[in-house]
């Protein structure tokens, strides 16, 4: 049951993505633009670790692009409660939990898909990574997207206008990244900057996948990474149901 | 008696004779403790049409999204064809079809893919909801548009697929919140007709609200108002008239006023034809 209901979601969202074509490619833009103009700069600096500056610089981008996408991915639902589409599907017995499932895998298949289209153009400007190494980057995307795209949801079933809910996720998506080491590494940080990255879950996502990109695919980083990826998913999966279940708005 | 608490006031209600016994209870609204229904006892039986009827603010919507488990009563309890409301949503669920005051179907989605999607979410095959959709298209009378995106269909014809898409699964119980309203006269008398039939042909049970005296007239075998959260009127229409309006003669509007010491609606609620 949980499973037809899913995948009915998850097929009317996804048609619903693939009509707009437009909307599936711009999402790449951003990263593209630092991988291009931002990427080149980094070649001769020393940043830590055992791979070359695109072994670092590649995995926060990718995370970037799902760390951005998804949190916005609500405002699909602030529309959709506008048009009453969020109720009508409500008032069936469809299971709440396939109402937000089928969304957010929806969600994670198309980051993945531009992380996909995003990895070759790396490779032409000077990325080389192990393929074991880019799947697992790619399944962490597929984590976060889950993550976030779940509390994105429920944050916007919870408020009522468009206007509310952009300032909300503009105040938590930027510090995250800055936060989190996504750009450049936190080990070139002071102690300080350090210490507060740690309290970010992201960090440990974009540590494990700039260990995967150099090859090392059983470290502390990667250990600590799948913890965090998976316990995160879980908790905001069992928040968004919840948000579904007993919605009034 | 249930007490009160914080603005919350616990509704309290009994199961009498009757199918279909919907019994909603009270629920304090988010923006602190505005009591959008406060106590409220009814029941309909079962192939009536039922109309709910009250000023704006009385509690109407919040009653029917009760009903249809989308808000979780503070208190009191409810049955609703057969399945109580707090411990079977599921069975609620099955067995009734709500229409919201705006629709519920997407403007860029073909009006086709809705309908199937809709009859899927009620757990019909992919086969037997896209004969379900041809079915309910051809009876409500818009086969003409399957092809055509939500967003192209005119007022009245939306109407029809709003509709349609609660009746996917053959419901005991319809709920319309306010279904004609912005419609023109020429929908809103076709939407009555097509209410009537649903009623007469398959012996569904319709609850709807109004804001419009002419349609509660026209189409209610029972009437219900409300005010503040509370019923403070129930009847036939004609049973209301000689109670509160003094004739058979009289309007329902001299009779609502009467009721409720003012009037239903804001001066738009009415349709003028130019």
């Amino acid at each position: 049951m949980l499973l037809q209901d899913t995948a009915l979601i998850y097929g009317r969202y996804l048609r619903q993505s693939l009509r707009s074509r437009f909307a599936l490619l711009f999402g790449v833009l951003m990263p593209l633009l630092y991988l291009l103009f931002f990427g080149p700069l980094l070649t001769g600096l020393p940043l830590g670790g055992s791979g070359s500056s695109w072994q670092v610089l590649v995995p926060g981008l990718l995370l970037q692009l799902g760390l951005f996408g998804a949190s916005y991915s609500g405002f699909t639902i602030i529309i959709e409660k506008s048009q009453g589409v969020v109720e009508r599907m409500r008032v069936t017995p469809v299971r709440r939990l396939a109402l937000l499932l089928g969304r957010v895998l929806r969600d994670a298949t198309v980051f993945v898909f531009q992380a996909v289209l995003l990895v070759p153009a790396a490779v032409a400007t000077g990325l080389r990574a192990p393929l074991g190494g880019i799947l697992i980057g790619f399944v962490f995307v597929a984590l976060l997207t889950v993550s976030l795209g779940s509390l994105s949801y429920a944050a916007a079933m919870k408020v009522d206008t468009s206007q509310e809910f952009g300032p909300l996720i503009n105040a938590m998506t930027m510090p995250s990244m800055l936060l989190s080491g996504l750009m450049l590494p936190m080990t070139l940080a002071p102690a300080w900057l350090d210490a507060l990255s740690h309290l970010m879950p992201f960090r440990y996502l974009v540590d494990a996948v700039r260990d995967a990109y150099v090859g090392s695919y059983t470290t502390v980083h990667m250990l600590y990474g799948v913890l965090v990826a998976v316990g995160l998913a879980v908790l905001a999966v069992t928040v968004g149901t919840r948000v579904f279940r007993t919605a009034g708005a | 008696m249930p007490g009160t608490h914080k603005g919350e006031v616990v509704g309290y209600g009994y199961v009498p004779d009757g199918f279909t016994t919907p019994l909603p209870a009270a629920q304090a609204a988010r923006q602190g403790p505005v009591e959008a229904v406060r106590r409220i006892d009814l029941t309909v039986r079962e192939g009536e049409i039922l109309g709910f009827l009250g000023p704006n603010g009385a509690g109407k919507t919040t009653t029917l999204r009760m009903l249809t488990t989308l808000l979780a009563p503070t208190g009191g309890a409810a049955t609703v064809a057969g399945c109580d409301l707090t411990t079977d949503p599921a069975g609620v669920r099955r067995a009734c079809g709500y229409v919201a005051q705006s629709g519920g179907a997407d403007p860029n989605i073909g009006v086709r893919e809705e309908l199937v999607t809709q009859g899927r979410l009620y757990r019909l095959t992919k086969d037997q909801a896209a004969v379900r959709a041809e079915e309910l298209a051809r009876d409500l009378g818009f086969a003409d548009l399957l092809d055509r995106k939500v967003g192209a269909l005119s007022g009245g014809r939306r109407r029809r697929l709003d509709i349609a898409m609660a009746l996917t699964h053959g419901p005991k119980v319809l709920f319309l919140d306010e279904p004609t309203t912005g419609l023109d006269p020429g929908s809103r008398a076709d939407l009555w007709d097509l209410i009537r039939r649903l009623r007469d042909a398959h012996g569904t049970t319709v609850f709807l609200t109004t804001h419009y005296l002419d349609e509660a007239d026209a189409l209610a075998d029972r009437l219900v108002i409300v005010d503040k959260g509370v019923v403070v009127a129930e009847g036939t229409p004609g049973a209301l008239k000689l109670r509160h309006g003094g004739s058979l003669d009289t309007t329902l509007q001299d009779t609502f006023l009467a009721i409720t010491g003012r009037g239903p609606a804001p001066a738009d609620a009415t349709p003028v034809s130019v």
